[in-house]
């Protein structure tokens, strides 16, 4: 069976902290002269066993020698670069193509390349990592690059431990940029809810109600527990920093939900656009809608892979920018086959164009296992939109889903401004205003058709290539969108590029507001419900066509 | 010309089905039957593993088959339908007349499936990790129960090693199988002292894109002072899209450790794991794992598929070590006989891939390591921990009141999968 046993917090592993929180108040105070290359190699070599507990005191030990050469050796075990050599050596490796670039850990020179089997790798696993962070972010506190510092101050926030106290003081003391002074005085606020005179307690929760995280929150809640905090007007000093921070963090919850609305509004929208020009416009229902943003996802996977190949790597970031014309073509071309090819034929036979879409749909999804493998493709985000945006109290936006809104509303103007000002937009509304006028008009409505779902099929593509910034880029993608793009374009109203944009964002955000109280699962059926009653007070949508432009 | 040619057809089936209807003659191959989705949804999943049932056929035709007799692969494909499986799996066994199936990847599937191998007294071949509860004549389980892979992970994430984890996130995908796991880890949290509020269960659909609000969630319950862990039963498509909110929110593995039972290095091959670095997968099986044996598989393997960025993952072993179990219980039983064969299955050993011996139980359901691996920025997975020996699966959690007083034993004379243990 398995053996493994619960260990609670047990004496010795508090009595290890303190003891390591000694040892460092000494070694990290910032006079610490660099270890000598004999003693930081002797405590590296203590690195090189299985056992994470062994491992875990020789990083404490790297941590009391200090040192910006100990620094950079824990930065590069968190990362798993640390390898030891053949002859028994710790080296910092770096993977270049099949071979590796080698340096000696402690003296930090540079060796000639090695191979794999000449490496053995020095396993971390999560505890070790958080320790690593917890010994070089008291290191990195008297580093010279303000950035580490705050990074630094940071970390020992979120792992407060008491013995930290008089290093953040003395890091306070020191500090020039005020920012990362800022923090420390955050840091030891924390700390000082704990202190034993009150009157520092009473300043760390006056102090703590600027605050709006979660965290420190949480923080001051158990403070609040009974038969912690024995001092009356300590207690209302907290009592009213939570409220204080209850009532931002209220309202920041709120924002959250408004951005992440607008954030899923815009893919809806995204995913949703092509499918107002051909549904909305046309009229065709078009069930392979799906498969044109799949086939522009997919373009987007094709050029990035000839950028991995053939382009130099520092501009491949840019690739998303070259997948843009790709995929819209991409998408494009194949509206323009299925067209000509199918539904031309199918004109004012709804029925009969969906059903047959639907085979084309399921015909484009196993051609794109054929050639492509059932498994998902990585798409790989750029450098530029990785990582998240921190708005406040713990709000945050992934850069991507931020790229996403900003490119949404592009295409969305874009398209609107070709509608409205090109002559092929002129044509496209005459002929779905009034065909056979158009027609008489001197205006080739076959030529009109092809390239009007031309351009749907092609936004489609060119949301395949955003939308695989945040989802998987599989034959199944289209699948995913199908159904909620035809919701936005039904609840907006048929026809209505308006409509399409605030049926999206609406949609979005009232998905949002739901998901928190119901749960996902709950949040979708009733948002499916609360359509299909809209529908049934209004049968054409949030934005009806009105007068002669409303066709029949 | 036309109808002359159809005649020839014709007279040509005639005569091939009087032959099969003759009996088995020694030149005739022994049918085996490949029941895994090569389209639709789980195709993501189950085309690999047609792909190992065929390489594995190949290796064991190359060593001259079974009892002199080559092995044939018949493959259907279900489609990712779950209806359909039903029905392939009768055409497999009445129409194809095959004396083995290999097959099914998600439980809605098996459970299609299971009366139809009950009825026809089919033998099938199971290689998923799924939530037990269950233990059919029928099937032998070679995936992992839940005491093989969910109660371990867990009780490592509360150990020491794991980060002494006090607060639980379980969020699964809605089906069966994350709700059944769920309900047996959340009856084993409380039974280990974790307190009603903190658990937080999360529920999402399949394909699941949008995660902006669950993560934040996530993130929120896990500033409570105490540590945080997420057990992800979230399965397919939805993974990646959950592990590219988590990098991109920046909740490292350090912080926030996921551990996941439905992703291994097959769907990490879709996402850019450098931000994912330290979160967790349990599995009997990683392909990182350093032996002479499993170099040896992954080496023939990737010569046979004739691409070497293939990977091989948990499942595959499950019908790497369920097929050779197959293949010396024939030889022990001196036939394809259903009944023989599997009164040969018990106690029948295979090597496992990363040292050890796997044994098929009584209950249908395997000894296998456990393992738990954390993501490497290659993809892989690192082993941080591993049970001392094997475990036996379990069919019937002792963590669900109902089902712990049940047991399974299909030898003689229990011979019975849901039955209550007999009281002396």
């Amino acid at each position: 069976m398995v053996h493994l046993t619960r260990k609670g917090r047990s004496g010795g592993k508090i009595l290890g902290t303190a003891a390591l929180g000694a040892a460092l108040l000494f070694a990290a105070a910032p006079a610490a002269a660099e270890p000598s290359e004999a003693d930081l190699h002797a405590a590296l070599q203590a690195l090189d066993t299985k056992k994470f507990k062994q491992k875990a005191q020789a990083i404490e030990h790297l941590g009391a020698l200090g040192g910006p050469r100990v620094l950079e050796v824990l930065g590069a075990l968190a990362k798993g670069r640390l390898y030891v050599r053949e002859d028994g050596r710790i080296v910092i490796a770096e993977r270049a193509g099949k071979q590796y670039t080698i340096q000696d850990a402690a003296s930090g020179r540079s060796e000639p390349k090695a191979g794999k089997k000449e490496l053995k790798k020095i396993k971390v696993n999560n505890r070790l990592r958080r320790l690593i962070r917890g010994v070089a972010g008291r290191l990195a506190l008297f580093s010279d690059d303000p950035g580490q510092r705050l990074e630094a101050a940071d970390n020992l926030i979120k792992n407060p431990k008491p013995q930290a106290l008089p290093l953040f003081r003395q890091a306070r003391d020191r500090e020039t940029d005020d920012a990362v002074r800022a923090k420390l005085e955050i840091g030891i606020a924390v700390l000082e809810l704990e202190a034993d005179d009150p009157a520092l307690r009473l300043a760390a929760a006056t102090t703590l109600a600027e605050i709006s995280d979660p965290d420190i929150h949480s923080l001051l809640k158990r403070r609040l527990q009974p038969d912690i905090e024995p001092d009356p007007a300590v207690r209302d000093a907290l009592h009213s920093a939570v409220e204080t921070i209850d009532r931002k963090l209220w309202l920041f919850g709120i924002a959250e939900n408004l951005l992440f609305g607008i954030s899923l509004g815009s893919v809806l929208l995204l995913a949703a656009i092509g499918l107002a020009i051909t549904f909305g416009v046309m009229g065709v229902i078009n069930m392979a809608h799906g498969e044109m943003i799949m086939l522009g996802a997919y373009s987007t996977f094709m050029v990035q892979e000839i950028f991995r190949s053939v382009i130099p790597p520092e501009l491949f970031g840019f690739y998303l920018l070259a997948a843009l014309p790709v995929a819209f073509l991409m998408s494009a071309a194949m509206g323009v086959l299925i067209e000509r090819g199918v539904i031309r034929f199918l004109y004012g036979r709804p029925l009969e164009t969906l059903l047959a879409t639907w085979g084309i749909s399921l015909i484009l999804q196993q051609l794109v296992r054929s050639l492509f493998g059932a498994n998902n493709r990585e798409v790989a985000n750029p450098e530029w939109i990785s990582g998240a945006v921190e708005i406040a109290g713990g709000v945050t936006v992934t850069l991507n889903r931020l790229c996403i809104i900003l490119f949404c509303l592009a295409v969305v103007a874009a398209l609107a401004a070709f509608i409205r000002y090109s002559r092929f937009g002129l044509n496209m509304r005459a002929v779905t205003q009034n065909r056979s006028m158009a027609a008489s008009m001197g205006i080739r409505t076959g030529q009109v058709d092809a390239l009007t779902f031309a351009l749907g099929s092609g936004i489609a593509g060119v949301a395949g290539m955003a939308l695989s910034q945040i989802s998987n880029v599989s034959p199944n993608l289209g699948q995913n969108f199908i159904v909620d793009s035809f919701m936005v374009v039904v609840f907006g109203g048929v026809g209505s590029l308006w409509g399409t944009i605030v049926g999206a964002f609406s949609l979005g955000i009232v998905n949002k507001f739901l998901e928190p109280v119901s749960g996902a699962i709950l949040g979708k059926i009733v948002v499916l419900i609360f359509i299909i009653l809209f529908i049934q007070m209004r049968p054409r949508g949030l934005f009806a066509l009105k007068g002669r432009a409303a066709g029949d | 010309m036309k109808t002359v040619s159809k005649l020839m057809a014709a007279v040509c089936l005639f005569a091939g089905s009087l032959a099969a209807s003759e009996g088995v003659r020694a030149d005739e191959p022994i049918k085996v039957g490949v029941l895994h989705s090569l389209s639709g949804t789980m195709a993501i999943s189950e085309t690999a593993l047609k792909d190992v049932m065929e390489f594995l056929i190949s290796e064991q035709n190359a060593k001259g088959g079974v009892l002199g007799r080559k092995l044939e692969a018949v493959v259907v494909d279900p489609a990712s339908d779950w209806p359909l499986f039903a029905e392939k799996a009768r055409e497999l066994i009445e129409q194809h007349e095959v004396d083995v199936v290999f097959g099914c990847w998600t439980s809605v599937s098996r459970k299609s499936v299971l009366p139809v191998f009950e009825e026809l007294n089919g033998m099938l071949f199971y290689p998923v990790q799924y939530e037990g509860e269950e233990s059919s004549r029928n099937i032998f389980y070679t995936g992992a129960a839940p005491n093989q892979q969910a109660i371990p992970a867990v009780e490592y994430l509360m150990s020491e090693d794991g980060g002494s984890v006090e607060r639980w996130v379980l969020a699964g995908t809605d089906y069966v199988y994350p709700r059944t796991t769920n309900k047996i880890l959340e009856a084993f949290l409380k039974a280990k002292g974790v307190a009603e509020e903190d658990i937080m269960i999360n529920y999402t659909p399949f394909g699941h894109s949008d995660w902006q609000t669950i993560v934040s969630d996530i993130k929120k319950f896990a500033s409570a002072g105490k540590k945080t862990a997420v057990v992800s039963t979230i399965n397919g498509d939805a993974n990646v899209p959950f592990y590219k909110e988590l990098g991109n929110q920046g909740i490292a593995a350090e912080d926030i450790p996921v551990v996941a039972f439905s992703v291994g290095e097959e769907e990490l091959a879709g996402i850019d794991t450098g931000p994912l670095v330290g979160h967790l997968a349990a599995w009997n099986y990683f392909m990182s794992v350093e032996d002479d044996h499993n170099s040896a598989v992954i080496a023939k393997w990737h010569e046979f598929i004739g691409k070497d960025t293939r990977v091989f993952n948990d499942p595959m072993e499950a019908h790497y070590i369920g097929f050779q179990m197959w293949v010396q219980a024939v030889e022990k039983a001196g036939t394809t006989d259903i009944d023989a064969v599997r009164a040969a299955m018990y106690g029948q050993t295979a090597p496992n891939l990363t040292g050890g011996t796997a044994v098929m139980n009584v209950n249908h359901h395997l000894s296998k390591p456990v393992l738990i691996g954390e993501i490497q920025d290659d993809g892989q997975f690192e082993v941080v921990w591993e049970t001392d020996g094997v475990v036996p699966g379990d069919a019937w959690s002792d963590f669900i009141p109902e089902s712990a007083k049940l047991m399974s034993d299909w030898t003689e004379p229990f011979s019975c999968g849901n039955c209550e243990k007999p009281s002396s």
